[in-house]
């Protein structure tokens, strides 16, 4: 099981090959091939439908999400060999879009659950309840989510904004080495754009970590600024750059580009 | 303990962990039932003969009646002249001494991880929950075999006794209650229980005593083809408090065995009696082979001013469950409650809830039933909240919410509600949900694999009940609904 340890910035994170990918038989995914090295931040930008949220799902493993050709390597281990469960002892955690409520579970007993599941997988020995909860509350304290929310069912009620605050302090305390951020800033003021940005920049913005970016629009790029942006069109990347290609997108929109 | 028993369930995989059976010498009445029978049940108890003749007249009774049919069950014709209805290990063991009780018996409950041995539980047992006394009657078959803790009760004045030693200490005590909420003439089963009943508990609780510990009652059926029928009683008089547990566990077999109970509660003025039940029969294999039939009669009588009586049921075993822990809420302003999980999965059948009775002015009455349906099974919800003319300003609150897991599973809800006074206020919610497929995968990406995800997120619907539990038991009864849900998803 690879905990991706001793990642070096000369590192493969994740490596895409050749991707394709169905969801309900039907073809998104068309031969999409990527690399991400440790210390990197990418952002993966394109026009709707263009299979943007399905490459993450179908990296973090959803049911109904079938891979029908390529592979991809975590940490130069295969990445489809391994249940959704083990790819996130591995290190790979999805931000979701759209987060989802879990009644009658506290945010507090789901995310202990889930870290020492995690840890288990790894042989690391599961932490305390009152080391856990120093965690938790310092991840909530530095992205600005009231603690008491913690105590709360999963979602359970919570703004937009929450959801995306909370899924930050997910992000702060399982660790991960690589996040897959799916469409992290939608529905966010402007405040709430700020702390999450933070958050990223504050949790992931390291030597031995890497950030997959998967955002419609340019705004949560001035906070955290990628080093490399994809064109994701028609289930392939069609084209590369660094910082200013989202400006460039910003300014020309993309049809000229998702030929 | 709890967490011991809780480490023995995560051990199991797929598999009933309390399904061994145990070799030990035992006494059997001869197979059938008859006047002779109940004769043979009470000679070898030592009671008096007011009981042999309660005993008689119930049998008699029984005779006339015939099984009900009007529950959404499915049940197989019993035969009652097939099995024994009476079977006690041989070693009678001397009262409070545990020296005398057979060492195959002692490592059955070891087993289970049940503490009879007090020296297990005043050692500092691991556990990250605070280890608090808790006095343990256990019934092996037909028979109580230990009692704990009966100095430290005496003390208090409680009386905590298996049915067979109070009949024989208290007997004025047990005849004055015995029946008295659940008569004779009831139903088929409180008849067929009030004939054979072999051992159960009475506790009875003095003026102003606030029993200083947790009671429980360990059932354990081991004997092949004979009935269960215990008997409970519990009395707390005026001003007092008790808090009551009881577990059950059988071994597997491919015979259906009868489980009849009859559970009897009195509360007087101001007193209080918390009730809690974990269930976990056999539940017959993934084809509905075998499997205990959990047929139980529990009332309470809120008899007293400001009396009060909490049922909280967790039932995750038996091939059917069929009971209806009620509260007859004759005193003013008494209060009554029920809080169940009842789970079903592979092919068993689940048809209960409860009965609230509200005759005395200003009761209250809350309900909150959780029903889990999972492979094949059916999970029916039945209540009746009832207000009599002359009982003023009562209120109930009713919750009754379904989780479905898969495709091939019921849930019923059959709800009565009777009010005969315009002043009372009545409220009833009900929802049916499924676990989202969402929801699963949002807990298996945070690092759950599929079996912790689903007990994860069923937990949480059965949170509200379960937290009613006395703390040890919350805890076992989590892993329970895990475990007893494997597999369910898929």
């Amino acid at each position: 099981m690879p905990a991706c340890a001793g990642m070096t910035t000369e590192s493969n994170m994740l490596h895409i090959e050749n991707l394709h990918a169905e969801v309900d038989g039907k073809p998104i995914l068309k031969g999409l091939s990527l690399t991400v090295n440790a210390g990197e931040i990418h952002a993966i930008m394109g026009p709707n439908g263009a299979g943007k949220s399905t490459l993450g799902y179908v990296l973090s493993g959803k049911p109904g999400y079938d891979v029908t050709a390529g592979g991809a390597t975590l940490c130069d281990s295969s990445l489809f060999d391994m249940a959704p469960h083990e790819r996130a002892a591995a290190g790979l955690f999805l931000g979701f879009q759209y987060p989802v409520e879990i009644p009658g579970v506290s945010n507090l007993q789901f995310l202990r659950e889930a870290l020492n599941a995690q840890r288990k997988v790894r042989g690391e020995a599961p932490l305390s309840g009152a080391e856990f909860l120093k965690i938790a509350r310092a991840q909530a304290a530095a992205i600005g989510l009231d603690a008491e929310m913690l105590k709360r069912p999963v979602n359970v009620g919570f703004s937009g904004g929450e959801k995306k605050r909370a899924e930050m302090v997910q992000m702060g305390i399982i660790d991960p080495k690589l996040a897959i951020l799916d469409e992290t800033d939608s529905g966010l003021d402007i405040d709430a754009l700020k702390a999450v940005g933070d958050g990223i920049n504050r949790i992931m913005r390291k030597p031995d970590k890497a950030v997959l970016l998967i955002t419609h629009y340019q705004r949560l790029l001035d906070y955290v600024r990628p080093d490399f942006v994809h064109v994701l069109a028609g289930g392939r990347i069609v084209r590369s750059g660094g910082a200013e290609l989202a400006l460039e997108l910003e300014r020309e929109g993309y049809k000229d580009i998702a030929a | 303990m709890a967490t011991r028993n809780a480490d023995a369930i995560a051990a199991a995989e797929k598999t009933y962990e309390w399904g061994f059976s145990s070799d030990i010498e035992q006494d059997f009445a001869p197979k059938g039932l008859s006047e002779d029978t109940v004769r043979f049940i009470s000679a070898k108890k030592g009671e008096p003969s007011w009981m042999l003749d309660y005993r008689l007249k119930a049998y008699r009774h029984w005779l006339t009646m015939e099984s009900p049919d009007w529950a959404k069950l499915n049940i197989p014709p019993i035969d009652y002249q097939d099995a024994y209805y009476y079977a006690a290990p041989k070693e009678k063991p001397k009262l409070g001494s545990l020296d005398e009780v057979d060492p195959e018996i002692l490592r059955v409950y070891e087993k289970l991880g049940i503490p009879i041995e007090e020296q297990k539980l005043l050692a500092g047992v691991e556990s990250d929950v605070p280890q608090r006394k808790i006095a343990v009657d256990a019934v092996f078959d037909s028979v109580s075999v230990a009692t704990t803790f009966r100095k430290e009760l005496e003390q208090a004045g409680v009386i905590f006794r298996s049915i067979s030693e109070a009949l024989k200490e208290f007997p004025d005590l047990v005849r004055k209650w015995l029946g008295k909420v659940v008569p004779i003439h009831d139903n088929y089963f409180a008849a067929l229980n009030a004939a054979v009943f072999s051992d159960g508990t009475f506790v009875y609780v003095p003026e102003g005593v606030r029993c200083p510990m947790e009671l429980s009652t360990y059932f354990r059926i081991n004997a092949a083809n004979t009935g269960q029928f215990e008997r409970t009683l519990i009395v707390a008089d005026k001003g007092s408090y008790v808090s009551y547990l009881e577990g059950c566990t059988a071994p597997m077999r491919d015979e259906n065995q009868l489980h009849a109970a009859v559970v009897e509660l009195i509360a007087l003025d101001d007193a209080e009696i918390k009730y809690s039940t974990v269930q976990n029969w056999y539940p017959g294999d993934a084809n509905g082979l075998g499997g205990i039939y959990n047929f139980v009669t529990k009332r309470a009588l809120c008899q007293g001013k400001n009396s009060k009586v909490s049922w909280t049921q967790v039932e995750t075993g038996s091939a059917i469950t069929w009971k209806y822990p009620s509260c007859v809420l004759a005193g003013e302003n008494s209060v009554g409650e029920f809080y169940s999980v009842a789970v079903t999965n592979n092919r068993q059948q689940a048809d209960t809830g409860t009965k609230m009775i509200h005759l005395g002015k200003g009761s209250r009455s809350t309900i909150v039933s959780k029903g889990i349906s999972a492979g094949r099974s059916d999970n029916t919800y039945r209540g009746l909240v009832r207000v009599g003319p002359t009982a003023e300003n009562v209120r109930n609150f009713t919750q009754c919410d379904s989780l479905l897991l898969g495709g091939d599973c019921g849930a019923h809800t059959v709800p009565y509600i009777e009010v005969r006074n315009p002043s009372a206020q009545i409220e009833h919610e009900a929802t049916t949900s499924k676990i989202s497929d969402d929801q699963l995968f949002y807990a298996m990406s945070r690092g759950l694999d599929q079996e912790a995800a689903v007990a994860l997120i069923v937990n949480g619907f059965a949170k509200e009940v379960l937290q009613q539990l006395p703390m040890e038991f919350a805890v076992e009864a989590q892993k329970l609904l895990g475990i007893s849900l494997e597999g369910s998803v898929g």
